[in-house]
């Protein structure tokens, strides 16, 4: 049985039964799902969690959903320890939170699990979702597996490799022409209309509950203990404020002693709202998105004030990087570590060397960097910063030669 | 008249309809009339006279916070939507 007990606005505290809403009807503030905490102290412990599946289920009594589940395996994802990356940073214990290698290479696929697990439950047939490439990977692999209709809108300018994923997997594909914020907005007027659900709208509450699990793994991982600092790439602040609230759940659980992580956000210096409003001590100030990095491109961010209040809250940070160091992130992180990942990757590496580099963090400090999506969906920013490869014909002599030559290291324009 | 689209939590204003139309040279003109024949309304979306902090209001699609805000300028056939903030991402 599920230990949840209702929903709860979170700006006044107003109470609604659980049902497929997302605002307080007295002040348009979110609700979140609240638990019986009590009851789920008396189910769950660091034994029971360990013995659970190799997935985010494992925290299944922690999440808001039923019997019926929409299973891709999503989660319990590896942590590295990051010797090459800290030892190029000077940094003394760095770890990477590697889930670009969930079942569709994204950590959408957390979200997606609860929320159309959810959906089932309350009986739609059709799921729904505005996205940044990998949010519509995810809806469309699992409206696939639950055999559910399925209607995905996404910008028109969006990564190449994000949109013939989607496709794959054979959803109702719309492209908007306009940047993220207007899909979201477009989506947010047809959830009005339509009795569908909207994996990041109407169920938003459910869906953003999955993100938790990004916090629980990591404490597990660590030995039941939370990290100094995570880095963590914002679009909306969705993610992080529920990275921050599942360090702080185990600790009400008694699954870890204490919670003294420094949450920090990385963004692009083309969309950064939430690092510039940190760094300014003002509100957020929505803004138009000019990067290359899409899927952390969104100008009015949903859940900008609370991140804000969890990086104050925590003593954290916030850092963004410029396209140029963004890419510089990717190669980084592929070289020292072996790790490939998409420009949101890129944002976060970027964003712990520069922090590292400024002083603005301590080397001492145990670090999580987050990285949340696979490299070979963004693929095309690489092309020209990366060398071609070194051609020759099939032949000993012609191997010998360009041994003995110096192999190309500049990048020069790419043609296949 | 502009069209006025209605989030949810709105529609008890307009007896569940999507949407209504309203006179005003301006959004702030606009949320006015609609609360002198609706009373209740203006307090729903705004608060000390700015939109509440939960709330967009986007003028022919475009996010008034963008621009001029409540002294937007509305014309008879553009269409305003009232939305919540805290969606998507």
């Amino acid at each position: 049985m599920s230990s949840v007990t209702a929903l709860r606005c979170r700006n006044c505290g107003e109470e609604y039964e659980v049902k497929p809403v997302s605002i307080c009807e007295e002040c348009f503030g979110p609700l979140e799902v609240e638990y019986d905490i009590e009851a789920v102290k008396e189910k769950v412990n660091k034994k029971t969690i360990e013995k659970g599946p190799k997935s985010l289920w494992r925290y299944k009594d922690l999440l808001p959903v039923g019997n019926r589940i929409v299973d891709l395996n999503p989660g319990f994802t590896p942590l590295h320890k990051a010797d090459n990356l800290a030892e190029e940073l000077g940094l003394k214990a760095l770890y990477i939170k590697n889930d670009s290698v969930n079942p569709t290479f994204s950590f959408k696929d957390r979200v997606v699990a609860v929320s159309v697990s959810k959906a089932l439950d309350f009986g739609f047939d059709t799921i729904a979702c505005a996205s940044t490439g990998n949010l519509a990977n995810s809806v469309a692999a699992h409206a696939a597996k639950g055999k559910l209709n399925c209607y995905i809108f996404i910008p028109a300018d969006l990564n190449l490799g994000k949109i013939l994923q989607t496709l794959a997997y054979e959803p109702n594909l719309i492209s908007v022409e306009g940047n993220y914020d207007d899909v979201n907005r477009l989506c947010t007027e047809v959830a009005g209309y339509y009795n569908w659900a909207f994996v990041n709208i109407n169920l938003r509450p459910y869906y953003s509950e999955g993100s938790k699990t990004l916090g629980y793994e990591v404490a597990e991982q660590l030995g039941w203990r939370t990290p100094d600092r995570a880095i963590i790439p914002v679009g909306s602040g969705s993610l992080l404020t529920k990275i921050w609230k599942g360090y702080n759940e185990f600790l009400e659980l008694g699954l870890v002693d204490e919670v003294n992580t420094r949450i920090t956000a990385a963004q692009s210096e083309g969309c950064s709202p939430i690092v510039t409003a940190y760094r300014s001590g003002s509100d957020i100030k929505p803004v138009k998105p000019n990067t290359i990095e899409k899927s952390l491109a969104i100008g009015n961010p949903a859940d900008g004030y609370y991140a804000l209040r969890v990086i104050n809250k925590s003593g954290g940070g916030a850092m963004a990087s410029s396209d140029q160091e963004i890419i510089d992130g990717i190669k980084l992180l592929a070289k020292t570590e072996g790790i490939f990942t998409e420009t949101a990757g890129g944002v976060v590496v970027a964003a712990l060397k520069k922090l590292v580099e400024q002083g603005e963090m301590d080397k001492d400090e145990e670090t999580v960097i987050y990285i949340t999506g696979n490299g070979l969906k963004t693929q095309e920013v690489l092309i020209d910063h990366l060398p071609t490869p070194a051609k020759i014909s099939p032949d000993l002599k012609e191997f010998d030669k360009l041994l003995s030559s110096k192999i190309k290291k500049e990048a020069v324009p790419w043609q296949p | 008249m502009a069209t006025v689209r209605l989030a949810t939590p709105l529609r008890k204003f307009s007896d569940g309809k999507p949407e209504i139309t309203a006179e005003g040279a301006t959004l702030e003109e606009v949320i006015k009339n609609i609360d002198s024949e609706r009373p209740g309304f203006a307090d729903k979306v705004l608060e000390n006279g700015e939109i509440k902090r939960f709330i967009n209001i986007y003028v022919n699609n475009e996010d008034v916070r963008m621009g001029e805000g409540l002294k937007t300028k509305v014309g008879d056939k553009d269409v305003i939507s009232i939305l919540p903030a805290v969606s998507g991402g």
